[in-house]
């Protein structure tokens, strides 16, 4: 089970003190983020893609480079790499890339965006989002598979003779996650594949996501990748710890009231009942993230989202002291506590290296990831 | 047989409010016409008990508990009876809300009859230039008769040139139920995947 943290990367005004980050600022913090992840124990480290203000990360393998110079073991991911509106071509040539000086601690969750001008300014057409992220990763998955490739598609020009480089480290491609938060058509494509599902659940109630959860459990094991409990899951939480719950709940209010994504709407009270979000003690989290497993099965992979809504830089690092001083240990523990050995673990290079290499000794070479 | 289930939605605010003395006088009046044929449970969504919810509905995306539970009402509902104040020449903001965040599929091919409540009768049109274009664009069957009660109505008969109250309630009444009896029986929603591969094979050129 891996554990880790996802950042939107928004520039948001600190609502107790007005002040604002520039973005130089944000981009400093995002890395010493990152950097403290490494350092307090976490697995991964994934960052949002956006194309507009108030957010800085438009550029995720630029950002996750430099930290893949400065980091040893932390994962390197995206939360969420857009398949619609980039060239699947620049995906394969650039997480490839990436992929060699990580030495392999890459992977990449895939996600259609949220903001619908991205696909004009990118001369995509939203109404395409769906039919765009099906043929995109269909070119992304042949381009790191195969060494030469002719394609034509609707979407973009075609290729003839066509080769990525560099190719994929050790032959294998990065894993692939896709991430959505209501589309079952993705939960499909990534159970085809046979690829990771990530589902973003942080800010609807749980029954919904149960369902798509489900689903591709179902469709995971209907392709042939293994039982319905060996697919790949990962999911979302969102945390703000202080020793004493009143702390946590008084100091993190006015960013919760104020957050852009679901501020001035429901009470910090009514949306920690019906979403994952936990403010509160260290043990209080601890509880709620164990209560995912009895609604989604053991899984492989859980994010936090830790530093959005303007907390100040101090805050988000004395957090992830919290979270990986008191919190992932335990539920490292408690999640291996009657975890079935056929569950996998969460995906890294090296496994699917292995994998890769003990299918081929049994003579029937199945890329990790493609469809059987 | 199961009983049909009629669900009035009223966005009347105050209390008592006479949008919802017409929404359950129509209720009523389609609950008698249907009975002659099969036993109908009525049952009334106050969206003011609900406002709160549609706001919060509108800033994070999902539906509280109790909205939930009222979208689910009228999801499944056999026959549904809209009824707004005419405020600003137009249904209420909160009445628009509630069908804003219920799904844009939840009343395709549902009977549906509208309603309104002003203080003048000179409002009345909002019915025919607001709520129908609504419902029809939702895709509802709405009832031809669309009632609307000015203040004077709940105390005035009919005259030579226009039917009471009364009489326009009992006429859009018997028109919802005539359409609910006459509907097919709705196929039980499943949650159908399209396989990946006919997913695929629509993209090749």
């Amino acid at each position: 089970m891996q554990f880790g943290i996802f950042t939107v990367g928004d520039v948001t005004t600190d609502p107790t003190t007005g002040r604002t980050p520039s973005e130089h600022e944000r981009i400093k913090a995002m890395v010493a983020i990152a950097l403290k992840a490494e350092e307090v124990g976490l697995d991964v480290f994934a960052t949002g893609e956006h194309h507009n203000p108030p957010f800085v990360p438009s550029s995720p393998t630029t950002m996750l480079g430099y930290i893949a110079a400065r980091t040893e073991r932390l994962i390197l991911s995206t939360s969420t790499t857009l398949i619609t509106t980039n060239d699947p071509v620049k995906i394969a040539e650039d997480f490839a890339m990436l992929q060699h000086l990580a030495g392999g601690r890459v992977d990449l969750m895939l996600g259609r965006g949220n903001t619908g001008p991205v696909y004009p300014w990118f001369g995509k057409d939203i109404r395409q989002g769906i039919p765009l992220a099906i043929e995109n990763y269909a070119l992304l998955h042949e381009l790191w598979r195969k060494d030469v490739v002719d394609w034509e598609g609707r979407f973009r020009t075609p290729l003839q003779s066509f080769t990525s480089t560099p190719r994929p480290l050790d032959g294998v491609p990065p894993f692939v996650w896709h991430g959505s938060i209501r589309s079952p058509e993705i939960a499909e494509q990534a159970a085809y594949y046979g690829d990771g599902f990530f589902a973003n659940n942080i800010f609807w109630p749980k029954e919904h996501f149960i369902r798509l959860v489900e689903l591709y459990r179902q469709r995971f094991a209907h392709y042939g990748h293994g039982t319905p409990e060996q697919a790949v899951v990962g999911l979302g939480g969102q945390v703000f710890m202080r020793k004493n719950s009143q702390d946590a709940v008084r100091e993190f209010r006015p960013y919760f009231d104020n957050a852009p994504v679901y501020g001035h709407g429901p009470s910090l009270e009514e949306f920690t009942d019906q979403t994952p979000l936990t403010v509160g003690s260290p043990q209080e989290v601890i509880d709620k993230t164990l209560t995912f497993r009895d609604s989604f099965g053991d899984y492989q992979r859980q994010l936090f989202l830790m530093d959005h809504a303007g907390l100040p830089l101090k805050t988000v690092l004395e957090q992830l002291d919290i979270l990986g001083e008191e919190v992932v240990p335990v539920l490292r523990r408690e999640f291996a506590a009657g975890r079935p050995s056929e569950v996998p673990d969460g995906p890294t290079h090296g496994a699917l290296v292995a994998r890769r290499d003990a299918e081929a000794g049994e003579g029937s070479p199945v890329p990790a990831g493609s469809p059987a | 047989m199961k009983p049909l289930k009629l669900v009035a939605v009223s966005a009347g605010l105050s209390q008592p409010s006479s949008t919802r003395l017409l929404a359950d006088r129509l209720a009523e009046a389609a609950r008698r016409h249907l009975a002659e044929e099969r036993a109908t449970e009525v049952r009334v969504v106050e969206l003011r008990d609900l406002a709160t919810d549609i706001a919060n509905t509108m800033v994070t995306g999902f539906p509280g508990a109790a909205l939930r539970e009222a979208i689910e009402a009228v999801t499944e509902a056999d026959g549904v009876i809209a009824v707004t104040p005419i405020f600003t020449a137009s249904y209420s903001g909160l009445f628009k809300s509630f069908f804003d965040v219920i799904d844009n599929t939840a009343l395709a091919g549902k009977p549906v009859l509208i309603a309104a409540t002003g203080g003048t009768a000179r409002h009345s049109l909002a019915l025919e230039h607001a709520l129908r274009p609504l419902f029809a664009y939702l895709r509802a069957i709405v009832v031809p008769t669309a009632v609307y009660a000015a203040s004077e109505d709940w105390g005035t008969g009919g005259d030579g040139r226009t039917d009471g109250l009364a009489t326009r309630i009992s006429r859009a009444a018997e028109e919802l139920a005539g359409l609910v009896l006459r509907r097919p029986a709705a196929a039980e929603r499943i949650d159908a995947v399209i396989p990946f591969e006919q997913q695929l094979a629509a993209l090749r050129p």
